[in-house]
């Protein structure tokens, strides 16, 4: 039993525990008085992006799809579960209750969107995809954009019910713990490797007998249904819900916290998030005017020139010396023989797909390189 | 005979609309990528236009040299960032190219900024004629871009490149094999497809004068639904595709019921036809290998 | 009759006019090793992607065990009982040999585990993966992978991927394997091994086996009984030294 004790695969848990006691530090500080409210704000906007990424990993470096209509689904959650606090504000308050009530309002109606777009989207494939997504996203926005004010408030936005900043950020982020909990319990299931098996190779997939529609779909709906949640949180921490936020623009900037986290990693996305959101808030202060554009020029930059690094085929020799992992190794020599690692659970998802990326998507033939992995079992066999 | 004004003006959005498609279309037959700054390209052009404007204040000179920047700008896009990504995932390719949209925005806010520029190309009136009340540069637009169209297809069909063109855009292997080069021609591809995004930013400029680091964005994203209706890979079907969606917006921003949701429209409509037809109007299904 | 486990009545295709495979008619019993030859572009492929639904036959049906499956889709196909290996190799590449076959044991009654008890790991979820685990890797000893199963596929050596194509195709539980060229690009020393191994899974797993293979030594070995497709027509067809020394398919071979 202490063996079974000590097998725990920790690593697995490290993103709840790290998010959990940053949570605790942070509410520790803010009843102590040592947290600023444009920190709180901050920590908001890190849960929400956070969640944004998470969410959005899933479809794009497990399912290998490519969605450009995250902010749309998000947008859904904002105005909807917005929209139910103001109705349900005056008759529960604005407490604990009403909020649980939108945010499952928020969510499930972005799910639902999720789905109806799904279905029909998810025949498609690649960049086919990706465009009607981007059109799904800019369609919801022009239709909360032109409704009447009475409904979602118009140009002008709708006005929302601020939650209590001081619990608001602790909430979002037992969300982003809950978020992450369903997704990676996902991810690492079977279901997980269906999931990841579509990636590698629809067609086998298929003949494996995955029902990859059922698969595509699902993921789909869990995803959009936590940009919803996410977008609740938006419409709580933010006074109005405007629908020129949420434009294909920052689906494409959750797309980039995706990559720059590696595609497949859901740690590096929660990372990204967090990154950027925060050199976002902090560079906001220090580059005024046009010289805020530096920001974009920067993270332009970075985009591709890490995309480049991480997938073109030129590079591959180049990527397999010059790589975080083997510096590592060369400063922390490898424990254990490769074949003698205990068997755990998904251990899959965590291969270096953020380097092997040109599996995703492709359905075209791959040269089958016969890899010259040394066979030391090979004369013990016979 | 609003009707017909309402239609003359579609057509002309349409045709820019179908000239920025083919730029889309051509590239994705070609290289086989969604060329996502490819509207961004037609905001540079623009700009090129509004500097060489104000240096020289000949419209058609400034033409010229939106149209020579773009197509260096075009290629060298092409060398440095697509071009090591040959053979990688198609989803990392849309990413870089996304990146390159943003790149280019940002880089023109930062030498340019903010503030919208007036780039005031020529006032050429109205022409009335029989009841009909037509802006001059509607006629100017049609009439440029029906030439442009004509000789892309003429050059695509009677010429060695063209031909080679479509060659690539088969089979870009066996295209290799025969001995065209590939790359040679891919850049061809980008030259021709970002001449006609700075021709795009041009009839856009004359139509309304105001330029920002954005102009590109909508009207690309636009194209591109054009080219994925007409059938992505297809320059007829670029064509088609554009005047359709320039026809719908015009038509729908005559409806004051409706105008608001033109966008959202004409979205829907690229939704509906795929669903319909996954491969776009024009579009040919491929079969894939087993 | 009973024991025909699959039978094709005159199954053919067109891909716009062109004949590619026409009037196949096959029946293969139960626990047979069954071979398909004939020269490169007969169309040997292109009846197993009929048989796996990834192309719907324009004329004729197929029946797996008296069912006709005709213009099913391939998850059903494959769920009814049909598995198969690919010419070119089609691994989950990203993925471990063991979770390449714990894809393959998804679908099986006896591991489901909705995306619900996942989520919220239910003791349904820690039981499944236990015992789908343990029948992964009773797979992979039958083909030999056991000590390779934390490997990432796309490491390990070419014969071994097929191997794996296999384990991961026996995973689906299926009443006939499909083996589209399982030998190519394997040393003599390999197909031995392979030869073995199908034997025993034959053996082990009262499997019918349909392969193609351009090795004449493997499926004379192996098989017997084939069909020789030419140009997409049956050429000669039953036991298997007869059908290969037939002197159209000698003529169809070395040509003239």
């Amino acid at each position: 039993m202490a063996g079974k004790i000590k097998n725990i695969k920790w690593k697995y848990y490290i993103n709840y525990i790290a998010i959990a006691i940053f949570t605790v530090v942070f509410s520790v500080m803010s009843f102590t008085g040592n947290l600023s409210s444009s920190n709180i704000y901050l920590l908001e906007k890190i849960a929400i992006a956070v969640m944004l990424s998470v969410s959005l990993s899933v479809v794009v470096g497990f399912l290998g799809e490519l969605s450009l209509g995250h902010a749309g689904f998000m947008c859904v959650g904002a105005y909807l579960g917005g929209k139910a606090s103001c109705i349900l504000e005056p008759v529960l308050g604005n407490g604990v209750l009403t909020l649980i009530i939108s945010l499952i309002a928020g969510g499930v109606i972005a799910a639902l969107c999720g789905i109806i777009i799904g279905l029909p989207a998810l025949r498609l494939k690649g960049d086919y995809l990706a465009i009607v997504t981007l059109a799904f996203g800019e369609i919801v926005r022009s239709l909360f954009m032109n409704s009447s004010d009475e409904s979602f408030g118009g140009s002008l936005g709708l006005n929302t019910p601020r939650y209590d900043k001081n619990i608001l950020y602790i909430i979002a982020f037992v969300l982003v713990l809950l978020c992450l909990a369903v997704l990676q319990n996902l991810i690492r299931s079977k279901h997980g490797r269906a999931i990841t098996s579509i990636r590698d190779n629809e067609i086998a997939a298929r003949a494996t007998g995955i029902n990859v529609t059922k698969y595509k779909l699902a993921v789909f709906t869990v995803s959009s249904f936590f940009a919803g949640i996410a977008g609740v949180l938006y419409s709580y921490s933010n006074f109005t819900v405007q629908s020129t936020k949420f434009s294909y623009n920052y689906s494409i900037e959750i797309l980039v916290m995706v990559v720059l986290g590696g595609m497949g990693s859901i740690n590096g996305s929660i990372i990204a998030a967090t990154l950027i959101t925060f050199l976002d808030v902090k560079l906001q202060t220090i580059l005024t005017g046009n010289l805020a554009v530096l920001q974009d020029l920067f993270y332009a930059l970075v985009l591709i020139i890490l995309v480049i690094y991480n997938n073109a085929p030129g590079l591959k020799s180049f990527r397999e010396t010059n790589n975080l992992k083997s510096i590592f190794n060369k400063i922390r020599k490898p424990k254990r023989d490769p074949s003698r690692r205990a068997d755990d659970e998904a251990k899959w998802d965590r291969v270096p797909t953020k380097i092997e990326m040109n599996e995703i998507l492709s359905v075209e033939i791959q040269p089958t390189s016969s890899t010259v992995e040394p066979d030391r079992k090979e004369n013990k066999n016979d | 005979m609003k009707f017909i004004e309402t239609l003359l003006n579609g057509l002309s959005m349409g045709s820019t609309y179908a000239m920025i498609a083919l730029g889309y279309t051509m590239v994705y037959g070609i290289a086989k990528m969604l060329n996502f700054a490819h509207g961004d390209i037609i905001m540079v052009g623009g700009y090129m236009i509004f500097l060489s404007m104000t240096a020289v204040g000949n419209p058609v000179l400034g033409l010229a040299a939106a149209v020579i920047f773009c197509v260096v700008l075009g290629i060298t896009i092409e060398k440095i960032a697509y071009k090591p990504l040959r053979g990688a995932s198609p989803l990392a390719v849309l990413i870089t190219a996304i990146g390159v949209s943003y790149l280019l925005q940002s880089s023109a806010q930062m030498i340019f900024g903010s503030a919208p520029k007036m780039v005031i190309i020529a006032d050429l009136g109205n022409l009335e004629f029989a009841g009909l009340k037509v802006p001059v540069y509607t006629l100017v637009t049609l009439g440029c871009s029906v030439v442009i169209m004509l000789a892309l297809n003429l050059f695509v069909k009677y010429t060695k490149i063209g031909r080679a063109m479509i060659a690539v855009s088969e089979d870009k292997g066996a295209a290799q094999l025969m001995g065209i080069n590939v790359n040679g021609i891919i850049t061809v591809t980008f030259a021709i497809g970002s001449a006609l995004a700075a021709f795009a930013g041009f009839f856009m400029l004359m139509k309304s004068p105001s330029l920002t680091n954005t102009l590109g964005a909508m009207p690309g994203i636009k194209a591109f639904t054009a080219a994925v209706i007409g059938g992505i890979g297809s320059i007829p079907g670029a064509m088609v595709g554009g005047i359709l969606i320039g026809v719908v917006e015009a038509i729908s921003l005559t409806v004051p019921a409706i105008a608001a949701y033109t966008d959202a429209i004409e979205f829907l409509i690229l939704i509906v036809i795929l669903l319909v037809r996954p491969t776009g109007i024009l579009g040919k299904k491929r079969r894939e290998k087993v | 009759m009973t024991d025909v486990i699959l039978k094709t009545e005159n199954l053919g295709i067109s891909f716009g006019g062109l004949k590619a495979v026409q009037d196949v008619n096959i029946e293969i019993k139960k626990k047979q090793l069954y071979g398909l030859v004939g020269p490169n572009g007969a169309g040997k492929t292109t009846v197993f992607n009929m048989l796996t639904g990834v192309y719907h036959p324009t004329t004729g049906k197929f029946y797996l065990d008296g069912e006709d499956l005709t213009g099913k889709s391939q998850e059903t196909i494959n769920h009814k009982g049909i598995a198969r290996t690919f010419q070119n190799i089609r691994l989950f590449n990203n993925m471990t040999v063991i979770s390449n076959v714990l894809v393959g044991l998804h679908n099986q009654e006896e591991f489901k585990c909705s995306m619900i008890e996942s989520m919220l790991r239910l003791p349904r979820h820690f039981d499944c993966e236990k015992r789908m685990r343990e029948r992964a890797k009773e797979i992979l000893r039958v083909v030999g992978l056991e000590e390779e199963r934390n490997f990432l596929s796309c490491n390990l050596p070419y014969g071994k991927q097929r191997k794996l194509e296999i384990a991961r195709a026996l995973a689906t539980n299926p009443k006939i394997l499909l083996l589209d060229e399982p030998a190519a690009g394997m040393n003599p020393h390999e197909t031995e091994d392979l030869m073995n191994i199908i034997t025993r899974i034959r053996d082990d797993y009262d499997m019918t086996v349909l392969l193609i293979e351009h090795d004449m030594k493997f499926v004379s070995g192996l098989c017997d009984e084939v069909t020789v497709l030419n140009f997409g027509t049956v050429l000669a067809q039953g036991d298997t030294k007869t059908a290969l020394n037939d002197p159209e398919v000698i003529k169809a071979y070395i040509g003239g």
